[in-house]
């Protein structure tokens, strides 16, 4: 059996509020597990709220801390990706995406662009990651883009070339754009992004958003599972709290990249020499 | 379903095109109505309270809230001083009955009156302040203990300044704040408010034969398309100018919301210590128990 069931817990978290999230984050994991789930997937910062501002300090804590105990016994059953504000052991406040399975944290990805413009202030909180690393999770070999690192072209360009099968993006996207005419602005451009990387990577895109209200600005939800073929397994509803389920299937990455070698044959090595040229670097010469 | 091919084709700033201010009613109705449902929740509160003028903005923002917390949860407030029309208290009585929420009428004559009774050469717009500010008094104390005053500034006041300070401009949230007049009679219109409502010219009636449009000089629909490119396309004034705006409008435009900046802020404190409400001890509203 290659399809594996996939969760998104599209939810609303409570701002600051860890310990009450904590409790949310069991509950939809128990109704992930019951849907028949491997894996669920939480939004970004699912276990703080996205707008903390000065609460960053105050709600950060440490990927072993006991405040996360809960997710990794939790994970006994399932896989668990949530979101978390993470303090380094040198005090740095990174906005983390912990996953946990078979009762243990084995991957943590810290977003790397932090939107600091118009509605986010994300830099002026938290420090940035500096890692794209994939992992093995329960949908095959992984990587995770926290909303706006997904918007980087790059992103999910070096996860596939890793070899991830599967990117999943928690995300806390602000819904804006209400011109006649069009879907929601925001899920338009989100809509064009996770198609464009699933069908041109060929990878899965799991695209988890949030829905409620943060002082005023709604997140939109719209949640989705795009194939590598470009078809969408699974949407969620706009606004509404919904726990979607998917599949993804390792047999149908192989398919389409045997009928769309776009990854085969990708020059890395070119996209490599260009960079460092560009930079300056040295770059050992091999023949 | 409208075509995706409406949206085809670059936006022009283009005095005579209005179609840029077009907005998807059915979508905003959906916005609004959970905003005001979930941002009166997490402000611990269950009730709505709206200033009911008989006018379109009010008759807006009421339809959402009784849509949100249902009309058994919304009171409106027809708060007429003497100068206000009957056909406003027929439009507010209107709204009431079609909509279904409580509306009372709290007449402002005998207080307003009073205060100035013995001062001379008032200004009308001291007197309209004033009552903006005793509606504003009488909203608030209608909302204890459990209600929100639901603010019903649209974006066109908000970003000319035209409204009064810790008056009609104040509120507990605001849902139609970011709505253009010309786009608030569209979203009116989706919502099933009266025509004869959303069609009559606005005004604050603060005193007889006042008129937004006479008293600004320029009608809605011209200020919300150079609005719409100034600040939702950041063109500049001289770019609006080239693409053929009319150079006094947008110039008065312009300063009008320069001018009337301090309105849509909070009052400045003045920075001391190591740490500051409003400078550095930034928390967000909505931060929730544990």
């Amino acid at each position: 059996m290659s399809a594996v069931r996939v969760a998104i817990a599209q939810c609303a978290p409570a701002l600051g509020a860890v310990k009450r999230n904590v409790e949310m984050h069991r509950t939809w994991i128990t109704r992930a597990r019951d849907a028949g789930a491997t894996l669920v997937v939480f939004p970004e910062l699912s276990l703080t709220g996205y707008y903390v501002k000065d609460l960053a300090a105050d709600l950060a804590c440490s990927p072993d801390d006991p405040v996360l105990a809960p997710l990794a016994e939790a994970s006994r059953d399932l896989d668990v990706s949530a979101g978390f504000i993470e303090r380094s052991p040198d005090a740095k406040l990174r906005i983390a995406q912990g996953y946990w399975s078979r009762g243990k944290l084995v991957h943590v990805h810290r977003k790397v662009y932090l939107p600091t413009y118009g509605i986010f202030d994300d830099g002026r909180y938290f420090g940035p990651g500096d890692r794209f690393d994939t992992f093995p999770s329960a949908g095959g070999t992984a990587g995770v883009a926290i909303c706006e690192d997904l918007w980087h072209v790059s992103t999910p360009y070096l996860y596939a070339i890793a070899g991830a099968a599967v990117v999943f993006c928690p995300s806390a996207s602000p819904g804006r754009g209400v011109a006649e005419g069009g879907d929601l602005g925001t899920a338009e451009s989100c809509r064009l992004m996770d198609r464009f990387y699933a069908q041109y990577l060929t990878v899965y895109v799991v695209y988890a958003n949030r829905v409620g209200h943060e002082d005023g600005i709604a997140f939109w939800g719209g949640s989705e599972i795009v194939a590598p073929d470009g078809t969408v397994v699974a949407r969620a509803p706009e606004f509404d709290e919904h726990l979607l389920i998917g599949e993804i299937d390792l047999e149908l990455v192989a398919r389409e990249r045997a009928r769309n070698p776009l990854l085969r044959d990708e020059r890395d090595d070119l996209v490599l020499r260009n960079v460092a040229a560009r930079l300056g670097l040295p770059l050992e010469h091999r023949d | 379903m409208t075509s995706a091919l409406v949206r085809t084709g670059v936006i022009r700033p283009d005095p005579h095109d209005a179609s840029p201010l077009r907005i998807d009613e059915v979508l905003v109705r959906k916005m609004l109505v959970l905003f005001i449902g979930d941002e009166t929740v997490k402000a611990g509160l269950k009730r709505a309270v709206v200033g009911v003028s008989g006018g379109v903005d009010s008759a807006v923002t009421v339809a959402l809230a009784c849509e949100a917390l249902g009309p058994q949860n919304v009171l409106g407030l027809f708060t007429p001083y003497r100068t206000s029309s009957e056909e406003s208290r027929r439009h507010a009585l209107e709204l009431a009955r079609k909509l279904g929420f409580a509306l009372e009428e709290v007449p402002i004559t005998a207080q307003v009156d009073a205060y100035f009774a013995r001062r001379q050469d008032v200004h009308r717009v001291r007197l309209g302040n004033k009552m903006a500010r005793e509606r504003k008094s009488i909203e608030y104390d209608r909302s204890w203990p459990d209600g929100i005053v639901l603010g019903t500034s649209n974006k066109t006041e908000l970003l000319l300044g035209y409204g009064t300070q810790f008056g009609d401009m104040a509120c507990g949230i605001n849902p139609v704040g970011d709505l253009y007049k010309t786009q608030l009679r569209e979203v009116a219109t989706h919502l099933g408010i009266p025509e004869e409502i959303v069609r009559k010219p606005p005004t604050a009636e603060l005193w007889e034969g006042q008129t937004d449009e006479g008293e600004l000089g320029f009608t809605y629909a011209a200020a919300d398309l150079v609005l719409y490119h100034m600040v939702d396309r950041r063109l500049r004034p001289a770019e609006l100018v080239e693409h053929g705006f009319d150079e006094k409008l947008v110039v008065r435009i312009r300063e009008l919301v320069r001018r009337n900046h301090y309105k849509r802020v909070m009052p400045l404190i003045a920075k001391l210590s190591l740490r500051t409400v409003g400078h550095d001890f930034l928390y967000p509203r909505d931060w929730e128990a544990d």
